[in-house]
């Protein structure tokens, strides 16, 4: 029991310490950051690279960029206001004037992973991106799909994509509070971050940062708002965590940047 | 978790001290009469940790026993699950026969399937009161777990047949499967104990090695899968039929001490790294790999593992005579775990009203502790009035009173 207690004091100490830490490695950079998106900074990084990005932004070549998703990666009615617009833009604005960057859309609605990669490498071959941004897990968890079959499913679609001469990212759930009690995600998170363990690429954790936006206040996930309102500023401001996230993981340094 | 009980009890139909011969029983039972606070006191715990491990993460979550290791208090509640069912229904297998048991067993599963039908009857409720008024264009994808509601004919068949369920309703149907089981691991036990826990390993081995499960609707498999988690029930049920006692030394062991704080220790130090990103660089790659993902559903055997470090420890430094055991701090405690099916049940239903008060009042810390020591509260005296109850309602049917047989030392839920 005494061993018990002082492990929960030793975790309830690490718990304080801990916003006082992350506010130390806040990342300096970027100033125009609108409050609201603001994040620590370990949730922007990453210890993957992407090389291909790197090389082709180095080598002043088209930056072409595809986000394969579903219903969560765009907004009803709001096309331009979702995170890959939104990303297109802020990438845009951050990598040198003369870079060419373009991102495309493809939503496999209702689809779930090992239903999405069947359309892989046709989709490769005929956008040949130079990073591919997969996010998926959503519809598996909705359908209870068995975790390691979607580990199975995940890992064969990095590996096409991969095979197909692209960078890849994976990205996670959403975090939707009010859903919570009746679809089961951290399975799918975990498997999610194995993959990208073994494949040593990296992991948008989409379901810590919106979590982490709701914890300290910034957004009210919790909202039953009909309105577009809340989903625009979310995807804003994914999208601007998006392109920070690649253009960190691509080590494109202020060479490379603008600002 | 009574591990190496020093019972001085009587042990049944002759086994006393005799070598076992073939038409003895080759278990033996503690002696009747007082309860083991112990169970109880840690049967209430894992009801409160599993409360609040339903609710949204918030201060509170940090003092559930998941943040400091592999296992959280699932495992408690079905080791102390079968302990308790073993040394109930095993005394009536002996003194009244198998039928009987049997008989007894089953009536206890038709409770638990009742309280599992009604908690889903809830979540009914909650899920289509959220489907008709939360339009949120965020989450238009995460409505998708609405259409099932499309096809309630479908559903609530595949509900009442255990395959359809729902988020944080997956320890009921696992403890119906593993009642239903109890009936032949008790006589078998009867038998042969040592060997019925050897094959409960060998059932635990090969489902790990053919990755067999159980099947659920619309498709995938049980969250906690009975042939994993048998192990564990099976186990607690061997400990109380006599080998506990046989473990003692081995238990009270120094050498044993020190391995299990080692592996406490670690396991502490690998989940510290979940929550302090900045520590992760120090862990081995190649250890990460081997370890990654540590599977719940199957009971992952990290996890079996800490939870006899966890069992041992608290055996050795939790003496069953602790004065501590009688005082009125741990008594809500205590009075929960007497009455798990009940307060386990109610536990869920709070852990929902929880999520829906959070959702339509405000979503704000405070809030959030006040939900949480409310709804612990609640816990309490509810199960505060249940033995007030039984209470009452014994010492007016004093007559009828059978002192063998209470559904509550059995229970768990």
């Amino acid at each position: 029991m005494k061993a018990k207690v002082l492990l929960s004091l030793v975790l309830l100490c690490g718990y304080l310490a801990a916003p006082t830490a992350r506010a130390d490695d806040a990342a300096p950079a970027a100033p125009a950051v609108p409050p609201a998106c603001e994040l620590p900074s370990y949730l922007l990084t990453s210890e993957s690279r992407l090389p291909k990005v790197a090389e082709a932004v180095k080598a002043g070549k088209p930056l072409e960029i595809l986000v394969i998703g579903s219903r969560s990666t765009t907004i009803p009615a709001s096309e331009d206001a979702s995170y890959p617009a939104r990303m297109q833009a802020i990438l845009k604005d951050k990598l040198p004037a003369s870079e060419v960057v373009h991102v495309s859309v493809e939503i496999q609605s209702k689809k779930t992973a090992e239903e999405a990669a069947t359309t892989f490498v046709k989709l490769v071959e005929a956008k040949r991106p130079t990073l591919v941004i997969w996010q998926t897990g959503t519809v598996d968890a909705i359908r209870a799909i068995d975790p390691d079959d979607f580990r199975g499913a995940v890992t064969g679609g990095v590996t096409a994509l991969q095979n197909a001469g692209a960078d890849v990212v994976l990205m996670n759930l959403q975090y939707s509070p009010r859903t919570e009690t009746m679809i089961s995600v951290p399975p799918y998170l975990d498997n999610m971050r194995v993959v990208a363990q073994e494949h040593d690429i990296p992991l948008f954790d989409r379901f810590a940062i919106m979590r982490q936006w709701n914890d300290q206040g910034q957004f009210d996930l919790f909202s039953p708002s009909r309105g577009p309102e809340l989903a625009k500023q979310v995807h804003d401001c994914l999208g601007r965590a998006l392109a920070q996230f690649v253009i960190d993981a691509a080590h494109l340094g202020p060479a490379q940047q603008q600002n | 978790m009574t591990i190496a009980d020093q019972v001085t009890g009587s042990t049944i139909a002759g086994t006393a001290g005799a070598k076992p011969r073939a038409a003895a029983p080759a278990i033996s039972l503690p002696a009747i009469g007082e309860r083991e606070l112990r169970l109880d006191l840690f049967r209430g715990l894992a009801l409160w940790l599993i409360f609040i491990d339903h609710l949204p993460p918030s201060l509170l979550t940090w003092f559930t026993i998941r943040n400091y290791g592999f296992s959280d208090a699932t495992e408690i509640f079905i080791f102390i699950s079968g302990y308790t069912a073993a040394f109930v229904y095993g005394r009536a297998m002996l003194e009244s026969g198998v039928v009987i048991a049997t008989a007894r067993i089953l009536r206890r599963v038709w409770q638990i399937y009742v309280a599992h039908v009604f908690l889903f009857t809830i979540f009914l409720a909650e899920i289509s009161y959220v489907a008709t008024s939360f339009e949120n264009p965020l989450y238009t994808e995460e409505m998708g777990i609405m259409d099932f509601l499309k096809q309630p004919d479908v559903t609530i068949v595949q509900a009442l047949l255990l395959r359809f369920r729902p988020v944080n309703m997956d320890v009921l149907p696992l403890y119906i499967v593993l009642m239903l089981a109890l009936p032949v691991i008790l006589w078998s036990m009867k038998w042969r104990p040592d060997l019925t826990l050897a094959l409960s390993v060998v059932l635990y081995a090969v489902t790990w090695e053919y990755d067999l499960y159980f099947s659920a609707y619309p498709n995938g498999f049980w969250a906690f899968n009975p042939l994993a988690w048998q192990l564990l029930f099976v186990f607690g049920a061997w400990c109380a039929l006599g080998g506990a006692r046989r473990m003692s030394r081995i238990l009270a062991s120094p050498v044993t001490m020190w391995i299990a704080i080692a592996y406490i220790v670690a396991a502490f130090y690998v989940t510290l790294t979940w929550y302090v990103p900045q520590l992760s660089h120090l862990m081995p790659k190649r250890l990460e790999q081997w370890m990654y993902p540590i599977d719940k559903t199957d009971l992952d055997v990290l996890r079996f593992t800490h939870f006899l470090a966890l069992a041992a420890l608290t055996v050795r430094f939790l003496p069953r005579d602790w004065p501590g055991l009688t005082s009125p701090w741990l008594r809500p405690l205590i009075l929960c775990g007497q009455h798990s099916l009940e307060i386990f049940c109610l536990g869920v239903f709070l852990a929902f009203a929880g999520h829906f008060i959070l959702a339509e009042v405000s979503g704000g810390a405070a809030m959030h502790a006040l939900i949480s020591l409310s709804g612990i509260l609640i816990m309490w005296g509810v199960a505060w009035v249940i033995s007030w109850y039984k209470r009452v309602a014994e010492k007016s049917g004093a007559k009828t009173k059978n002192a063998v047989g209470n559904a509550d030392l059995a229970g768990g839920g």
